[in-house]
């Protein structure tokens, strides 16, 4: 039995980590993107935009660490996994400089803000798009031969790769209405209200088709899902969906300002513990665990060294970035 | 139709083409986010209202190039997986580390500090933003250490061992960090950093001082721009060569390319200026050459024996022809920048630095010199590394993933077209920007945006609005 935290497991912790991170923050400015077309032209989009954009940068840079820190890691995993999953992950790095760069363009250039405006949206669906590709891609397991991928270069385009891209445009989308209920007000917090209501019931049933899909990819999740006596732990996460799943349903209908967005974080991270029970141990599903993948112990000690002082450093000035941009974004003629 | 080969070479020209496009905008935002800490310094320091308004106008040149930065580079730390598989599974374990340290102490550095520098002027008082601008300029000087030390592993690797499944195992963590080449490019690369933004700076002030030379800001930015070239030209050189002699410790098979040398020279090499590299038949065609100079350069001794790319086998030579070019574009645009210090100096001492005009004209000429030395001199050491990603130990074509060649000319073809749309664009904006003269009243990155100007954030208690930069605008 291999002690539960070594050093690989604890990598695997923070890379896990770091994605999350990526979702809470990224997710919602993605999600603004994608909402993007429900918004009136004019101080509707410029508040939404202006709510993130002191905050994009520092969001994607999780998405950084993550493939950095995959890299730097499970250099195995990095190697197997992206040459698989190669058009998804190179679709969301295109879309994301389209999106990246739309903050700072449609400013400077009044002429074609639309279409910034149109870059903007674009690029976060298809980035979101293929993130979620690549994860249902990844859950439903890569070709490996030796140490290398061995499958096609369109393996990773499935009905259930699909759904789970778009159970992700629906997850962010929700995620960004939720946060532009936060920061703003007036009408364009009551327009946040009435996409999050519907955007609440679309992501609940997209994780009900992905939570019922998954057990049948592979037998071994099955196994995991339902073998007696794990179900009386793995039974807890769909309990937990469904009572967070109700709580925001109730808040978006009581209109509790801050809840919706910290119950649609909380969706997320149950989502993510369940991918946990799903992998665990491996990193590519059934072919390559996070000890086969791990680089040796000297590199995850220097790294490990260094994460554990800079990574709550990170999170302490990201906060304080947060916190100088706190409170309400203005639109026009509030002072 | 396709065979290996094709997808490694579509493979390296997508490395080559996405990082070069890359590789621009760090070697102007590293510069330029010092310049803008000393231009923030100046203004705290003199109180003097043309050092914020420079600031200003400068910051918004700076949020533009950063963007494009950050996005531009989000596409590297994927490429290393998607297209270099093979080199991520075996030298992951030594270079991904120092990516991650990367990471961890400079990107969120950078990126967290970029929002209240840009935005927070009104939010935060005068000494946090000028710490918020101090922290970008850092991060950025952080990123190059980190980004070079694992280049430089890779030009000259020592501090590691190989285990049985043919990965680098870092064994000496020292030694991996500051290897033997690291120190010297890190600060030849920084230097160049620093004269790239110079050479931009003085070009934009040069053009507004032939419109208007009696404009404020085009003469501080000006004057500012040619002191650091003239300063800076010189060492760079002084830089340089040392670098070079520490490459022909390391990697003499690239000095080799560098000098053209094909043959040995066992009493004193010529230093060839120009010629026509033939890489099959091994030899310079039409070469102007000076007899041997090259060995006093390199050796410090005319008579000096130096050898030849055929002392080393020819399966490891470098492509001669790109590596020889790119060198001597970057050496030459090198003493061009020396010149337009010193003219500059000149021009100083007899106080016509605001109204000599052909030297505005040569500035405005040299403007975007520094990009195209810094693209030239990174093909000069990267080409000259081949046929190895990691130098004597792993060749390239043994690093690539196992990918179809269809699928990499498909991607190439888009990275090329978006990246031509969107950076072709951005470009066209940061022109425009630069087109227009520095005034009193310059306004931040902030303007157009009414929201956020008008933003009605409660301001934090504990800042007195009267000390905040938003009070002064």
């Amino acid at each position: 039995m291999i002690p539960v935290f070594d050093l690989p497991t604890l990598w695997a912790f923070v890379i896990a980590f770091a994605v999350f991170a990526y979702v809470v923050m990224d997710g919602f400015d993605l999600g603004i993107g994608i909402l993007f077309p429900f918004f009136q032209p004019g101080p509707e989009r410029d508040s939404a935009m202006n709510s993130v954009a002191p905050v994009w940068d520092g969001n994607e840079t999780w998405l950084v660490l993550g493939g950095g820190g995959l890299m730097a890691a499970f250099p195995l995993a990095y190697a197997i996994i992206l040459p698989a999953l190669y058009a998804p992950v190179i679709a969301m790095l295109l879309a994301l400089i389209f999106r990246g760069v739309a903050f700072e363009f449609r400013w400077r250039d009044p002429g074609h803000r639309r279409y910034w405006d149109f870059a903007f949206t674009t690029g976060s669906i298809v980035a979101t798009l293929a993130q979620g590709i690549t994860l249902g891609a990844l859950l439903q397991g890569i070709v490996v031969e030796g140490r290398s991928y061995a499958g096609g270069w369109w393996d990773w385009l499935t009905p259930f790769s699909l759904l789970v891209g778009v159970s992700l445009v629906v997850g962010y989308a929700l995620l960004g209405a939720t946060w532009l209920i936060m920061k703003t007000e007036g009408a364009v917090q009551n327009h946040s209200y009435r996409l999050a209501g519907k955007l609440a019931i679309g992501l609940i049933v997209c994780i009900g088709l992905v939570s019922a899909a998954t057990p049948f990819l592979s037998g071994a999740y099955y196994e995991r899902w339902f073998a007696w006596p794990q179900v009386l732990f793995t039974a807890q996460v769909p309990l937990l969906v469904g009572i967070t799943s109700g709580t925001l349903l109730v808040g978006l209908i009581r209109r509790w300002e801050y809840w919706p967005f910290l119950l649609t974080l909380g969706l997320f991270a149950l989502c993510l513990l369940g991918l946990g029970v799903s992998m665990f141990p491996y990193v590519v599903p059934n072919a390559v665990t996070i000890h086969q993948a791990a680089a040796p112990n000297v590199s995850l000690q220097f790294m490990l060294v260094g994460a554990s002082v800079l990574i709550p450093i990170i999170l302490a000035y990201t906060g304080y970035s947060y916190w100088v941009f706190r409170g309400k974004t203005g639109h026009e003629g509030y002072h | 139709m396709f065979d290996q080969l094709d997808a490694l070479l579509l493979a390296r020209f997508q490395f080559a083409f996405t990082v070069s496009f890359h590789f621009i905008f760090p070697s102007f935002s590293i510069g330029l986010a010092s310049y803008l800490a000393v231009l923030e310094g100046l203004w705290l320091w003199t109180g003097r209202e043309v050092y914020l308004n420079l600031f200003k106008y400068w910051l918004k040149i700076f949020a533009l190039a950063f963007a494009m930065g950050v996005v531009s580079g989000i596409v590297m730390s994927y490429q290393f997986g998607t297209n270099w598989s093979v080199f991520s599974d075996k030298a992951g374990p030594v270079i991904g580390p120092l990516m991650a340290y990367e990471v961890m102490t400079a990107f969120f550095l950078e990126a967290g500090f970029l929002g209240i520098m840009l935005f927070g002027m009104g939010r935060v008082g005068r000494k946090l933003h000028f710490a918020a601008t101090l922290a970008v300029a850092v991060g950025t000087f952080i990123s190059a250490f980190w980004i070079l030390s694992a280049n430089s592993w890779m030009q000259t690797p020592v501090g590691y061992g190989i285990n049985e499944a043919g990965q680098f195992v870092p064994e000496d963590w020292w030694a991996i960090i500051f290897n033997p080449s690291f120190p010297y490019r890190l600060v030849h690369t920084v230097m160049a950093a620093y004269l790239t933004t110079a050479l931009v700076v003085g070009g934009v002030g040069a053009w507004h001082l032939l419109r208007d030379r009696t404009n404020k800001g085009a003469r501080v930015m000006f004057s500012m721009a040619m002191g650091m070239v003239a300063v800076v030209a010189p060492l760079q050189i002084l830089a340089g060569d040392m670098h070079g002699l520490n490459t022909l410790e390391h990697q003499p098979a690239k000095v080799m390319a560098m000098e053209g040398h094909f043959e040995s020279h066992p009493d004193g090499a010529p230093l060839i200026l120009f010629g026509m590299p033939d890489q099959e038949a091994g030899t310079v065609r039409n070469a102007i050459a000076i007899p041997k100079a090259s060995s006093l350069i390199l050796k410090h001794d005319p008579n000096a024996p130096l050898n030849g790319l055929d002392t080393v086998d020819r399966a490891n030579w470098p492509y001669v022809p790109v590596v020889f070019w790119s060198f001597r574009i970057m050496v030459g645009l090198g003493f061009a920048m020396l010149a337009l210090g010193l003219l500059s100096l000149w021009a100083r001492f007899r106080g016509r630095l605001y109204d000599w005009r052909p030297l505005h004209w040569l500035a405005l000429a040299m403007g975007p010199a520094g990009f195209v030395a810094v693209i030239a001199g990174w093909v000069t050491t990267e080409v000259g590394r081949q046929p190895f990603t990691v130098y004597g130990l792993l060749k390239t074509a043994a690093s690539a993933s196992p990918l179809e060649a269809p699928a990499v000319a498909a991607s190439l073809l888009t990275f090329i077209v978006v990246y031509f749309i969107v950076f072709g664009a951005g470009t066209g904006y940061i022109l425009k920007l630069m087109g227009k003269a520095p005034h009193p009243g310059e306004t931040g990155p902030e303007a157009g945006r009414e929201p956020i100007r008008t933003a009605g954030i409660t301001p934090a208690p504990a800042v007195n609005p009267a000390r905040t930069l938003g009070a002064e605008v």
